[in-house]
């Protein structure tokens, strides 16, 4: 059985990514193929041929449809086969799996189980990703760890001092103390640090052109399994929002990532970087790009180690928990909650 | 007891929400289970397990401190990968 959830929304890509041509990508142990109609909807199909398993991400587009690379079985957007190399009579059974997509917030998400019980309140929004007041930067690097590493990496940013010391990190992000609320009905995590006097990190320094000392605000809403939003919240000393009316003497940084497993020991690392100031500044977009990019770098390194530990550890390996996993713990206990729903099968209809 | 900490961001309320705040300036965690009863332990998990566990334990006469029980398996979950 799968470690993560099924029945659940996952993101499979920006929707940037998904043009004019094929896009081969594994979700959850399921390899799909993704393209976008003359008409600019996206689909998601199964990239295996049903006649010799050929992957049809590497295969042909033409007209909406795909033609296969090796012996030409054609489908359409549904997945069903329109067309077979020097037959009249298509068999009934030639089709492949087709999945459910939304494409909201620039992101392509992709549902994950049993395409009937497809649910659209299930998915999470991250509206400033496309939003005008806002710019945003983004990547997408691959993690060679299980998605619950990265998941337990955001939900604890006390590593940011060690690990990223000298870009995001400061002592005071390790020194600060948390405050954790779960709503379990919701299925929410939220994780609040509030630094009211802190070193700017040369990250936000560089970026907000703040000098001196800051109020450096960080909360997080983790909607399991997928997305993970930081909103960062950075103002000189004082400067609190006010009670009424826009916080615009501060800046905000909404920063977003969808962990998507791909495998039971690899995920999909997608991160963005969005801002409320300095909008069409290209020199900020690019400092941010670069120096969020060596952060999102400096976990994948760790983490790709960690798998390798975990991997080889021996069963029931204790792990020590302190209080900077108060949300980690919870972030775990939910996931395990929603695989163990996920994995519930409607009631077996008997038939002959 | 409660008068030290930390202002809260944002404060949720529901009955199944949970909050857990970091007693300043000590290495001490507050659970606070939706019905307001609140529990102190320095282990995140020993916590966590006070606070689902708690809501079953409203009508207990030994009230919001008994906690020394041994955890039920889904409390497991805590801990599992
Ligand atoms: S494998 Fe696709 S047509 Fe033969
Ligand atoms: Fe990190």
């Amino acid at each position: 059985m799968p470690s993560w959830p099924l029945n659940q929304w996952y993101v499979a890509a920006y929707s940037r990514e998904i043009t004019d041509g094929l896009l081969g990508r594994t979700i959850c142990g399921e390899p799909l193929v993704f393209y976008r109609t003359s008409d600019g909807e996206v689909v998601a199909l199964a990239d295996r041929c049903v006649h010799r398993r050929y992957p049809l991400s590497l295969s042909h587009l033409k007209d909406d449809q795909i033609i296969c690379g090796y012996h030409g079985f054609t489908y359409d957007r549904t997945g069903g086969c329109v067309a077979a190399p020097g037959q009249k009579r298509i068999p009934r059974t030639a089709r492949v799996p087709a999945f459910e997509v939304r494409e909201v917030d620039s992101l392509v998400w992709v549902w994950i189980g049993e395409q009937d019980r497809v649910d659209d309140a299930l998915l999470p929004r991250a509206p400033w990703l496309d939003s005008p007041d806002y710019t945003t930067v983004r990547g997408m690097e691959p993690l060679q760890a299980r998605y619950g590493l990265l998941v337990d990496n955001l939900m604890d940013l006390s590593h940011e001092t060690y690990l990223h010391g000298g870009y995001i990190g400061t002592p005071e992000v390790a020194e600060t103390p948390i405050t954790t609320e779960v709503d379990e009905d919701a299925r929410v995590v939220y994780v609040s640090r509030h630094m009211a006097d802190a070193a700017c990190p040369p990250f936000y320094a560089r970026s907000t052109g703040i000098e001196g000392r800051i109020t450096r605000w960080q909360d997080i809403e983790y909607h399991p399994p997928c997305l993970y939003l930081l909103h960062s919240r950075i103002a000189p000393v004082g400067v609190e929002p006010p009670a009424d009316g826009p916080d615009d003497r501060a800046f905000h940084v909404e920063v977003v990532y969808a962990i998507t497993p791909e495998t039971e020991h690899s995920t999909h690392d997608f991160w963005m970087v969005a801002r409320d100031f300095a909008l069409e500044d290209q020199e900020v977009s690019d400092f941010l790009a670069e120096n969020n990019r060596t952060v999102v770098l400096q976990d994948v390194v760790a983490l790709d180690v960690l798998e390798q530990v975990v991997e080889g550890e021996k069963e029931n390996y204790q792990e020590l928990s302190i209080n900077i996993d108060t949300g980690g713990l919870a972030a775990r206990r939910l996931l395990a909650a929603m695989v163990k729903d996920g994995e519930e099968q409607p009631a077996p209809v008997t038939a002959r | 007891m409660t008068a030290d900490l930390p202002a809260p961001e944002r404060m949720l309320t529901g009955r199944t929400v949970y909050r857990v705040v970091w007693k300043l300036n000590t290495d001490v965690l507050v659970g606070y289970c939706w019905c307001g009863a609140p529990h102190e332990s320095e282990d995140p998990i020993e916590l966590w397990e006070w606070l689902l566990a708690h809501p079953d334990q409203h009508d207990d006469a030994s009230g919001e401190g008994g906690s020394d029980a041994p955890a039920p398996s889904d409390q497991r979950e805590l801990v599992s990968r």
